[in-house]
């Protein structure tokens, strides 16, 4: 689609002009894909032997099947034009949840998991409440609850780390692989995947996209913009439950507070996806691409021997250096237009 | 007054001297040699159309616009031209717009105190001083604010009050002696008659100390009582500069709208006598209950002065705004106004074309055809399957119905010119054959090729049995596209021309007289 909105903006130039232009956009769509394999190439020429290994890469893209759900969440509500700080926190509690009723209190583990997304539930619908009945912007709000349920997290664990999750679920998330990835990767693979389907071949997908764009314009159209809102933050709240199950099956437990630390990282790749594929676009593609880029980096980072410090400093820096990318894209399709 | 017009009719020289300025847009001239004075003291109005210079002219004495010609000269010193912006206060100039430019989650101290308090490197702000100089300052015109208030508890005549002292407030700082200009850019539409008065007074106070007023309006009646003397512009152009408590009525409506000849308009088919809309006892803000039949292919036209309550019409009975009362007939079906929504309204098959084109008709950042397909989704596009080529493909046809141009339907829309997003949005809403078409200044920001094709669009519809309810302030489109004009006054229905009736001064004439509401059909018919 973009590569023709190009096109034809600059329509009147020469033919031959307009193949190039034409091959740029195409090499921006997949500028991501390439950063990716620049850094592969750059860490395996450095660390040849333990860098470019079949289990280095399998627990690549099987433990971050977490940020992947998380990101895909997060892209949910900012499509909509609301952002969702709380996602991280509720995602610790999921997992927290199914530690605490499956450890704690002997539940089956499917009781727990359904508790989970239950709760998924409830926090989208209190996020939904305060930000469009009180019309709050929804940055605060979830800055609020994520914070409120960071606190109930710690109440239910003692603030502790809880162990010995149903070994069922860790088998299903980590050990079983299928053609050497756990099948983790996967899960997150089809909520990418169902997700394009919404946001790109469904008229709920175009509807979000125009009340994250045009919220009066869609209102006027007949849009129940409200309901959209709400829907996409139940959506989010959903998609950081399950990564709080793959979270809690990814490692057998519960801690109250790793999991907090994914929120920074979603948001980079969320906006580092949004330079790829559809650039100009939260797209779950671009995302799902953009977390496996960070994480590759840090890896390879972290496999040189440099310190742990160098997360914070990859995604903090990755999270700006892409939105001012973002920023260029939308410049760029100006100035052409 | 008069006697201090007398007083200052006898000074030689007057306080504010504007000559032969002029101003260009590209090939159109939109002031053409425009000269007139004002002694010291004088209230003096500025009347004209909608795009007959007024406000460009105040443009250029704010240095908002550079004039292609002319010189101004403000108490015996002449103006550099085109003014540097924001300098016009160091001349002694102040304007208050309608918007009156106030913050109201902010107190009456420091929206008064504003420009110093930003200007002044203030490292210990007395807030006591401050109050007291603000309500020392109320005092001297007989008012009485509490300067601790915020701006949003005050009443609208009381935020005008304001921002008129604040104003004169500036003058008296940069032209300490006597004389400056204050310009007041309508400030009354959207007062009740006593709150007018008040302010009337007000301004009579300030201009005891010699500074000249120039009162833009609309409403003849406000500026025969208010001013000393009044300048006409028509198309750019001075066309009297009368004595108001002299004048009549008739000289000042002669003088805005001409006597020019009836333009013509086109020929329309005959109506089939056919009633296909009934709005009955619609009520909402600005509107307290007006009926409103529309006949199968009908175009009507409603207008009136600004505040008038016309331009709400559309949103009420769309459903974008809450009506408080009334029923929408249509096509056999009743529906109640009053919990009207778009969605519902588009079931009905009502579609509205807002008037504020960015913010509420296209979504920038997205494609024509995105644009274009918006109403279509979960209708000619299937819910689920909703692939981009079946978008295209409704766009690629509607692209060429509507000749946008380019016509490239994945292209961005704020790449178009506006005429061609006004294109966008009419196929967005006239691809589902709608029934009742609602319009808010159709052609608000589109260039008069665009223009006529717009009325061509309109007019197609309603040949094809649509009826076309068109909000506007342009009595020359009225005029073109209209089988009959509704004029609007305090939000009922003052004035009904159809037929030859229609002509653009006509219009204008019932406009105008319309504040005093004594027409011969007050009611539609």
């Amino acid at each position: 689609m973009t590569s023709q909105t190009t096109t034809v903006s600059s329509g009147a130039e020469k033919p031959v002009h307009r193949g190039r232009h034409n091959a740029l956009v195409q090499l921006e769509r997949f500028a991501l894909i390439i950063a990716w394999l620049g850094i592969i190439v750059l860490f395996g020429a450095l660390a040849p032997d333990s860098f470019l290994s079949w289990a280095n890469f399998s627990s690549i893209f099987g433990s971050q099947a977490v940020l992947v759900i998380l990101t895909l969440g997060l892209i949910v509500p900012l499509t909509a034009g609301d952002i969702d700080m709380s996602l991280a926190q509720m995602l610790t509690l999921s997992s927290m949840l199914i530690a605490v009723l499956n450890v704690g209190h002997g539940w089956p583990i499917a009781a727990a998991i359904a508790v989970a997304i239950a709760v998924g539930v409830l926090v989208g619908l209190i996020n939904a409440f305060f930000t469009l009945y009180f019309r709050i912007h929804s940055l605060i709000v979830t800055l609020g609850t994520g914070t409120f349920l960071h606190g109930v997290t710690l109440w239910i664990s003692d603030a502790r780390t809880i162990g010995g999750i149903d070994w069922s679920l860790v088998n299903a998330v980590i050990i079983t692989r299928f053609l050497g990835i756990p099948l983790s990767f996967y899960y997150a693979l089809a909520l990418a995947v169902v997700l394009f389907y919404v946001f790109e071949f469904t008229s709920l997908g175009r509807k979000a996209l125009f009340v994250g764009r045009g919220r009066e314009v869609a209102r006027l159209s007949g849009i129940p913009v409200t309901r959209m809102r709400l829907s996409c933050f139940v959506t989010s709240g959903v998609f950081a439950a399950i990564a709080g199950v793959l979270y809690a099956g990814t490692s057998g437990s519960a801690d109250p507070n790793s999991g907090t630390q994914l929120m920074l990282p979603a948001f980079a790749a969320a906006y580092l996806g949004a330079t790829a594929i559809f650039p100009g676009r939260f797209n779950p593609f671009g995302s799902t691409i953009a977390v496996y880029l960070l994480v590759t980096g840090i890896t390879g980072l972290s496999i040189l021997g440099i310190d742990t410090y160098v997360q914070d400093l990859f995604y903090g820096g990755a999270l700006v250096v892409a939105v001012a990318l973002s920023q260029l894209v939308r410049g760029r399709e100006e100035s052409l237009t | 007054m008069i006697a201090l017009v007398k007083g200052a009719a006898d000074r030689v020289a007057p306080n504010v001297r504007i000559e032969e300025v002029s101003k260009d847009f590209g090939p159109a001239r939109v002031l053409d040699g425009v000269s007139f004075e004002l002694a010291y003291g004088e209230v003096h109005g500025l009347l004209g159309h909608n795009g007959s210079g007024k406000s460009t002219l105040i443009k250029v004495l704010t240095g908002v616009h550079a004039p292609n010609g002319g010189r101004v000269w403000i108490g015996g010193t002449q103006l550099p031209l085109p003014l540097p912006p924001g300098d016009f206060n160091r001349y002694g100039i102040a304007v208050v717009h309608q918007a009156l430019g106030l913050v109201p989650s902010l107190t009456v101290t420091e929206n008064l105190l504003v420009r110093r308090l930003v200007r002044d490197a203030n490292v210990a702000i007395n807030w006591q001083a401050a109050h007291r100089e603000v309500a020392g300052l109320f005092a001297e015109y007989g008012l009485t604010f509490n300067p601790r208030s915020m701006v949003s508890e005050l009443s609208p005549v009381e935020r005008a009050l304001l921002a008129i002292i604040r104003a004169f407030h500036e003058i008296s700082q940069s032209a300490p002696d006597r004389g400056g200009l204050l310009i007041l850019d309508e400030p009354t539409p959207f007062l009740p008659q006593d709150d007018v008065e008040r302010l009337f007074t007000l301004v009579r106070r300030l201009t005891e100390r010699g500074t000249s007023v120039i009162f833009v309006s609309h409403d003849i009646d406000e500026v025969i009582e208010l001013t000393d003397r009044a300048t006409v512009l028509r198309n750019g152009r001075v066309t009297a500069t009368l004595e108001s408590k002299s004048a009549s009525k008739a000289d000042f409506i002669t003088a805005i709208v001409g006597r020019e000849l009836h333009t013509g308009r086109a020929a329309r088919p005959p109506l089939a006598s056919e009633v296909a809309v009934t709005i009955k006892g619609l009520s909402g803000p600005g509107i307290p209950a007006t009926d409103v039949t529309l006949q199968k292919g009908e175009v009507l036209g409603i207008t009136g002065l600004i505040g008038s309550g016309y331009d709400h019409l559309p949103y009420l009975v769309y459903g974008a705004r809450p009506a408080s009362d009334g029923t929408l007939t249509l096509g056999g079906t009743e529906a109640p106004l009053a919990g009207m929504t778009p969605a519902r309204a588009m079931q009905m098959g009502v579609v509205l074309v807002p008037g504020d084109r960015q913010g509420a008709a296209i979504a920038e950042s997205l494609s024509v055809a995105e644009n274009m397909a918006l109403p279509a989704l979960g209708r000619r596009i299937p819910n689920f399957c909703a692939s981009g080529s079946a978008v295209l493909a409704i766009a690629r046809d509607l692209v060429r119905r509507f000749d946008v141009k380019p016509p490239v339907p994945d292209m961005a829309i704020k790449g178009l010119s506006g005429g061609n997003q006004q294109k966008v949005v009419l196929a967005k809403w006239l691809q589902s054959d709608p029934a009742l078409i609602l319009l808010d200044e159709p052609t608000q920001g589109v260039d008069v090729g665009a223009r006529q094709q717009v009325y061509e669009f309109i007019q197609q519809a309603a040949e094809a049995g649509a009826c076309v309810i068109c909000a506007s302030s342009d009595h020359e489109q009225l005029e073109t596209i209209c089988d009959r004009v509704l004029v609007f006054s305090h939000g009922q229905i003052v004035a009904s021309l159809s037929g030859e009736q229609i002509t653009k001064h006509a219009i204008t004439e019932r406009c105008l007289t319309s504040v005093e509401g004594t027409l011969d059909q007050p009611k539609d018919a």
